[in-house]
């Protein structure tokens, strides 16, 4: 099977079979990253333009070294050193990158649909790194990989995802990409953070931390942001860490057998307890090590390359 | 010069219903006859305009909508947006102040009305603002500015968030006998919303404005018209609660009338999928269950006045990620053809729609209209049964930010008339 989109800008617009197509690809490509010459010649030839709207070292890095690793040429823009600061457009900046001729353009944005708007405005492929509160498909497809690596199979598991659903892509990108593979969904978190008609994404909402976590076989955690406060979103750190975050104790009462997630970065001590971070549970960094596999295939798939056609 | 509309539903509300000839002499009615009198063959010179199977109303009255002029001439003049207007069928607008600089004096005033007067098309009727600047701390001077000839006062764009500046500000308009029209938001629950709060919202990972951002504002501007024994206008109205308030406070005889835009009644929030800037505007585009509630409003009478808030924009402000768009659509060139859409589906009658586009708003903004002997000939001509496909890139408008781009559509003034003179035939 080929990979025949031309863009990756959610998960609501992938298929379950292209979803598992980038997830088996994956799984190929993670071999390379273990190899002493960590590189192939894949994508030689290819240019990979990396264009960050927003701060990220993880998201930004890992396309880095997928790049690299499969032969692209990449080369990041970051807002703040680009014309973006003398005022010219997104579609300005994108028009002059198109007249470059980049095969793709991975693009992180502050406003949600920004990608689609680059992909209808540019030909090169749009990798979405993550819109505003939209999406980060390359996320949940990394989470994807990492949950079925570790449980074999996503269908019929449970997925708690705790925390500031309102402002997260990255739930709901994990919503509907886990609820697509079979997965049942419970979010949790305080009212003010589970947004109007989150259901219709396929998950059950429930505002009781301990509820939503007991026979979870996954429980993805969100980074909480301090200055959320400023709009009354919760009173302090303190109150959250003690009511909704995910506290040694809680982990005891979870399944013996449950995986710990956290999309990064983690604020220690506060939607997670510093030992749960790295307790015997947690799979973090098993999830930004699968990053670089997850996108090492996205950046093979786009680029018209087939599974099994040999990434070597 | 003698002009005769013959053959035509003549629809004037509490005046008359019937398919009958107007004589226009000098630009002002002179007869209304019976058909076939034989004016026309009383001599030569008589012009004859055939408005058989088609409606003649009191010229078309749109008391909101956004010239860029002053300020910002690449979106609209005040020349285009004049005949954008009479291309949609309408005789006059009511520009809202919030140009560059903002209507807030008699001197802007009178360089609209001079713009206007040099266009020569429509009649332009300015609304000036309820505070200095759209700045909600102070009062303007109401008494200059409506010797300069402003016609209400409005802070539209921004709300008034002062209750006790609104309420003086009602007040005080009330000496003048001139309405206060409201721009109803509660900028603390609208926050940095773009669309409607909900599902929509949500999955598009876009800020939501909840209705009561709305609809808060609406109650209490109903309160502070109690209070003063004033009268308000309310602008835009895109929410349930909204109409419902509305429909209570009339109830009690509270002097409200409102507005609501042909996006309202035609669109829900639906139409921001795939990020189409086209389709955001402030208030957003709600829910379909918004929609049937302001279908309602618009045929028990609670909502008074369709106007379009024609709100030029250029690609430049629309070309852009989601949450920068600038706010509104164009509507002048729509409008009409969206609204008779309300008259096949039966949710209001032609009689109906002129009273909402024409009789209620020329009652609000107290001018003297109808089809009567004596008056200025000031007459649209509408034909309901007109298909077309709406294009755009044929707008007079400078602008083309409209989300009914390629529509197929049933009505379309046909011809505008403002003292005597066509402004614009479609033949």
């Amino acid at each position: 099977m080929r990979f025949t989109k031309k863009d990756i800008l959610d998960m609501e617009s992938l298929s379950v079979d292209e979803i598992n197509l980038i997830l088996d690809t994956a799984y190929k490509m993670k071999e390379i990253s273990i190899r002493p010459i960590k590189k192939v010649p894949t994508l030689r030839g290819k240019t990979v333009v990396l264009f960050f709207y927003e701060p990220s070292t993880r998201t930004r890095i890992s396309f880095d070294i997928a790049a690299k690793r499969l032969s692209a040429d990449s080369l990041s823009i970051a807002a703040s050193t680009s014309s973006i600061v003398k005022g010219e457009t997104l579609a300005d900046t994108a028009k002059t990158l198109e007249a470059m001729n980049p095969d793709i353009i991975v693009l992180r944005h502050s406003s949600a649909g920004t990608p689609h708007l680059l992909a209808r405005l540019v030909k090169s492929s749009i990798i979405n790194a993550g819109d505003g509160m939209h999406a980060h498909p390359t996320q949940a497809l990394l989470d994807l990989m990492t949950v079925r690596e570790k449980k074999g199979e996503i269908s019929g598991l449970r997925i708690a995802i705790i925390g500031d659903i309102s402002h997260s892509r990255v739930a709901r990108s994990n919503i509907t990409g886990f609820t697509k593979m079979g997965a049942e969904v419970v979010i949790a978190g305080p009212p003010t953070m589970i947004p109007k008609g989150i259901e219709s994404l396929g998950a059950s909402v429930s505002y009781n931390v301990d509820e939503a976590i007991c026979d979870a076989d996954v429980i993805m955690m969100l980074r909480i942001q301090k200055e959320r406060q400023k709009s009354f979103l919760f009173p302090t750190e303190r109150e959250y860490s003690k009511v909704y975050g995910l506290t040694k104790k809680r982990v005891e009462n979870a399944r013996s057998d449950v995986l710990i997630m956290h999309p990064g970065p983690v604020n220690r001590g506060v939607e997670i307890a510093y030992e749960v971070v790295d307790g015997p549970y947690s799979i973090i960094l098993d999830q930004v090590t699968n990053g670089v596999a997850v996108r090492m295939a996205i950046l093979y798939l786009v680029s018209g390359g087939a599974l099994n056609a040999g990434a070597d | 010069m003698l002009v005769l509309i013959k053959g035509g539903r003549v629809i004037d509300p509490g005046n008359l219903d019937g398919i009958v000839d107007i004589l226009i002499k000098d630009g002002k009615i002179a007869e209304i006859k019976e058909q076939g009198s034989g004016v026309e063959e009383q001599g030569s010179g008589v012009e004859v305009i055939d408005a058989s199977g088609k409606i003649v109303t009191p010229g078309l009255i749109d008391m909101h909508v956004h010239l860029r002029e002053p300020g910002h001439e690449y979106k609209e003049t005040i020349k285009s947006g004049c005949l954008a207007a009479a291309h949609g069928g309408f005789t006059a607008i009511c520009p809202m102040p919030n140009t560059n600089p903002v209507n807030d004096n008699g001197q802007i005033t009178e360089y609209i009305l001079k713009k206007a007067g040099v266009a020569d098309t429509v009649r332009v009727y300015p609304v000036a603002a309820i505070s200095k600047g759209l700045n909600g701390k102070s009062l303007c001077e109401y008494g200059e500015l409506k010797e300069a000839g402003a016609i209400a006062f409005s802070d539209d764009g921004n709300p008034v968030s002062n209750s006790q500046l609104m309420r003086r500000a009602m007040e005080y308009a009330k000496g003048f006998n001139m309405p206060i029209i409201s721009h109803c938001e509660n900028l603390d629950l609208a926050a940095n919303g773009v669309v409607n709060e909900g599902a929509v919202a949500t999955s598009m990972g876009l800020a939501g404005i909840p209705n009561a951002a709305e609809s808060i504002m609406v109650m209490r501007d109903i309160a502070l018209c109690e209070l003063t024994a004033s009268r308000i206008h309310i602008a835009h109205v895109s929410t349930k609660e909204s109409v419902l308030a509305i429909r209570n406070a009339k109830k009690r005889g509270v002097k409200v009338t409102a507005e609501t835009a042909p996006h309202y009644f035609t669109l829900t929030e639906d139409s921001i999928k795939d990020y189409n800037t086209n389709a955001k505007m402030n208030p957003p585009l709600r829910s379909s269950q918004d929609r049937e509630a302001i279908l309602k409003g618009l045929a028990d009478g609670t909502i008074d006045v369709i106007a379009t808030d024609h709100a030029p924009h250029s690609y430049i402000e629309k070309e852009v990620e989601f949450d920068q768009a600038a706010n509104g659509i164009i509507g002048l060139e729509t409008s009409v053809s969206l609204s008779l859409k309300l008259v096949h589906d039966g949710v209001i009658s032609l009689t109906g729609l002129v009273e909402k586009m024409s009789t209620n708003p020329a009652k609000i903004l107290g001018l003297d209209t109808g089809i009567t002997a004596g008056r200025p000939a000031d007459i649209s001509i509408i034909d309901p049964d007109l298909s077309y496909k709406i294009d755009s890139s044929k707008f007079q408008s400078l602008s083309r930010n409209t989300p009914f781009n390629g529509w197929d559509i049933k009505g379309k003034a046909v011809l505008t008339m403002v003292g005597g003179k066509i402004l614009f035939d479609v033949k």
